[in-house]
């Protein structure tokens, strides 16, 4: 598989009058052609903020990339000047947002601002981008499009607005689409729709697709592989199938074990992670997860854990795959999905920090 | 469009009249007459002189005669410069104060919308810091100071204009200069403010996302929704500037509407006073129209009809 885009080592820092946060704190993962990644996680994770380093939108200051890699068709987009990324966004990666009734501008008619795209990075002329504009709408599934193209956001539903986005997003065929919790402000009808709708198109454009959610259901609906993100690393990768059935992090087992499933017993109350997520501005010493962490153990509050390798394609970051760990059982709602994963090596291995 | 002009119109009308009326009956409830000076008059004189103009007629009569006449465009007499109407006054004062109004709004609008986008797009970078000690400086020195220090600086130091008179485009610029510092100075902290609110707004982001400059997103994303509020202080902004200053027409000796406003009213000029206001009001009510027609070309989201009909 052809690796699109592979970020190494990203560390993302912001400048406050509380002092320095620390966002992202050293993320690596990389998205193949074709494939979507799902990057999970809680508020202030770091999963946004991730996305957003890689569109270069970090405004700075107070927002800083402090270190790492970012190869887009292996050229790094930390280097490149602000004149550079402008050629990028919007042709090469595309991007959608979590709110579209404030992402759209208020006082520009819809068709314009996809127009916009076109003109800028397809240098098209004004009349075949406004043709172009109208069979976007049509291709996210906008009825009397040649109507829709002259109208402003404001006589657009929610789920339209969010279907213009995707048409802007997609307005001159990026390779990537960052789709930032593109259904969160949506109702759960529509989220559907809109989820399909992204599916479907991906399949006909053959897009990549960085989907960041907190929400695990749309996750399995959507993704082929998962990070889930905490406190600004990534404590654990893998396909849908490790995440969702051999999931080895208990940040992992935690959420899923929150999440309520359609065979899960209703007089059970569904498992909440306790505690909160740490303050950045002074991350603690060893495990970030380590407090909340029933399943705990001294070195988690003394030493940060390393990546360990389940498979090819399997990472965790736990000191309970190491060997001298203590056996350990996950929590009863996440033993029921458990499967056995052919594609497991025999024991997990310990990655090295240089790879 | 038209249904809700002609219904704003009809509006105006009745602001109008309230406006009339208003001034009408503070003024006779003022103490003091138009003939009232240091000098008594004769009674005889004085007697005849209220007869002739209708002044020793009941109020009421006075005042529906008056409302009469103004419907006809007809302000009567001016009781102090003889041999003139008040029509006579506004047909010469207003094209003066209008000429020197436009240019004066030429410059604030032009200077403080341009001063402002500089601000914004430089926050808290001496761009930033300058604009608005500039702004901060205007706002706080009064125009007489400013025409006095322009006159001192540009006309007598540098002589690079006339000092006053009202004779050429070049004996203007001064003049309109000192009327259009503090309403500059207050346009480039509107924009200013304006501006970085509407950067903050995710549609900007999404506008950064699609890879436009930093030109384009500033010219079709930003400047257009930053306006509103500065459309909305031209309304009463333009009224009061195209009717003349009183203290900039003092000081460079330009016979505009200002002084009118003023000295209409410690003389008693009864019809005067009715006159100027009157005209006033007409331009005030004219501007906010305008204000409120600009307002729904602006953000389509504001439906002129009242909503209830939609188009």
């Amino acid at each position: 598989m052809e690796k699109l885009l592979e970020v190494k080592n990203l560390e993302v820092s912001f400048q406050t009058y509380g002092g320095e946060v620390h966002a992202v704190r050293g993320v690596s993962f990389h998205v193949n052609k074709g494939e979507t990644l799902a990057i999970v996680g809680e508020s202030g994770s770091g999963k946004s903020v991730t996305s957003q380093a890689i569109m270069r939108l970090i405004p700075t200051p107070p927002g800083k990339i402090k270190n790492g890699q970012i190869l887009f068709n292996g050229e790094d987009l930390v280097q490149k000047t602000d004149k550079e990324m402008e050629e990028i966004r919007g042709r090469d990666i595309g991007m959608i947002f979590q709110d579209p009734m404030t992402s759209l501008n208020p006082t520009m008619k819809v068709g314009r601002q996809i127009m916009e795209v076109l003109i800028k990075h397809q240098k098209m002329s004004h009349a075949a981008a406004k043709e172009r504009a109208i069979e976007l709408l049509r291709l996210v599934g906008i009825s009397m499009p040649e109507k829709r193209v002259n109208q402003y956001p404001h006589e657009f539903s929610g789920g339209m607005r969010q279907r213009a986005m995707i048409a802007i997003a997609l307005a001159s065929n990026p390779k990537l689409l960052i789709a930032d919790e593109p259904t969160t402000a949506l109702d759960v009808t529509i989220q559907a729709q809109i989820l399909e709708l992204m599916k479907d198109l991906q399949k006909k454009l053959g897009t990549s697709i960085i989907f960041i959610t907190h929400d695990l259901g749309v996750v399995a609906n959507m993704a082929d592989r998962v990070a889930v993100m905490y406190a600004g690393k990534i404590v654990e990768m893998g396909t849908v199938d490790e995440i969702f059935y051999d999931p080895r992090h208990p940040y992992t087992w935690g959420l899923l074990a929150s999440m309520p499933s359609l065979d899960s017993d209703d007089k059970k109350e569904l498992a909440a992670i306790p505690g909160s997520p740490p303050d950045l501005t002074n991350p603690p010493k060893g495990d970030a997860f380590a407090p909340r962490n029933p399943y705990a153990m001294r070195i988690d509050f003394e030493q940060e854990p390393p990546m360990f390798k389940i498979s090819d394609t399997h990472y965790a970051a736990t000191w309970l795959l190491h060997p001298d760990a203590p056996k350990v059982e996950p929590p009863e709602a996440v033993k029921k999905r458990l499967r056995k994963l052919s594609s497991n090596y025999e024991k997990p291995i310990l990655v090295k920090e240089s790879e | 469009m038209l249904k809700y002009i002609g219904r704003r119109l009809l509006y105006m009308l009745l602001s109008l009249f309230l406006i009339i009326t208003a001034t009408f009956f503070l003024m006779r409830a003022a103490p003091g007459g138009p003939f009232s000076g240091e000098k008594q008059l004769p009674p005889e004189i004085e007697k005849n002189l209220n007869e002739f103009y209708g002044l020793d007629r009941p109020w009421y009569e006075q005042y529906f005669d008056y409302l009469i006449s103004i419907a006809q465009w007809d302000f009567g007499p001016s009781f102090k410069y003889k041999g003139q109407t008040v029509n006579d006054l506004i047909n010469n004062g207003f094209p003066v104060s209008f000429f020197l109004g436009m240019e004066a709004l030429f410059i604030a609008v032009g200077l403080g919308i341009l001063l402002g986008i500089i601000a914004a797009l430089n926050h808290n970078k001496w761009q930033d810091y300058g604009a608005m000690v500039f702004a901060v400086m205007g706002i706080s020195v009064p125009s007489f100071i400013m025409a006095s220090f322009l006159q001192y600086v540009l006309a007598i130091k540098l002589g690079l204009f006339p000092v006053a008179r009202w004779e050429s485009f070049m004996h203007s610029v001064l003049p309109a200069l000192a009327l259009a510092t503090t309403p500059m100075a207050f346009i480039a902290r509107l924009t200013r403010s304006s501006m970085l609110e509407v950067l903050s707004n995710d549609y900007i982001r999404t506008a950064k996302a699609k890879g436009l400059s930093k030109f384009q997103i500033t010219v079709r994303h930003t400047i257009r929704n930053a306006l509103l509020p500065v459309v909305s202080y031209l309304g009463p902004l333009s009224a009061q500037i195209l009717t003349g200053s009183f203290v900039i027409e003092k000081i460079f000796g330009i016979p505009g509407l200002g002084s009118h406003f003023v000295l209409s009213i410690s003389n008693r000029d009864y019809t005067t006073i009715m006159g100027v206001t009157v005209f006033y009001g007409i331009i005030l009510l004219s501007a906010m129209l305008l204000v409120d027609i600009a307002y729904g070309l602006i953000d389509p989201r504001i439906k002129l009809a009242g909503g209830k009909k939609g188009e």
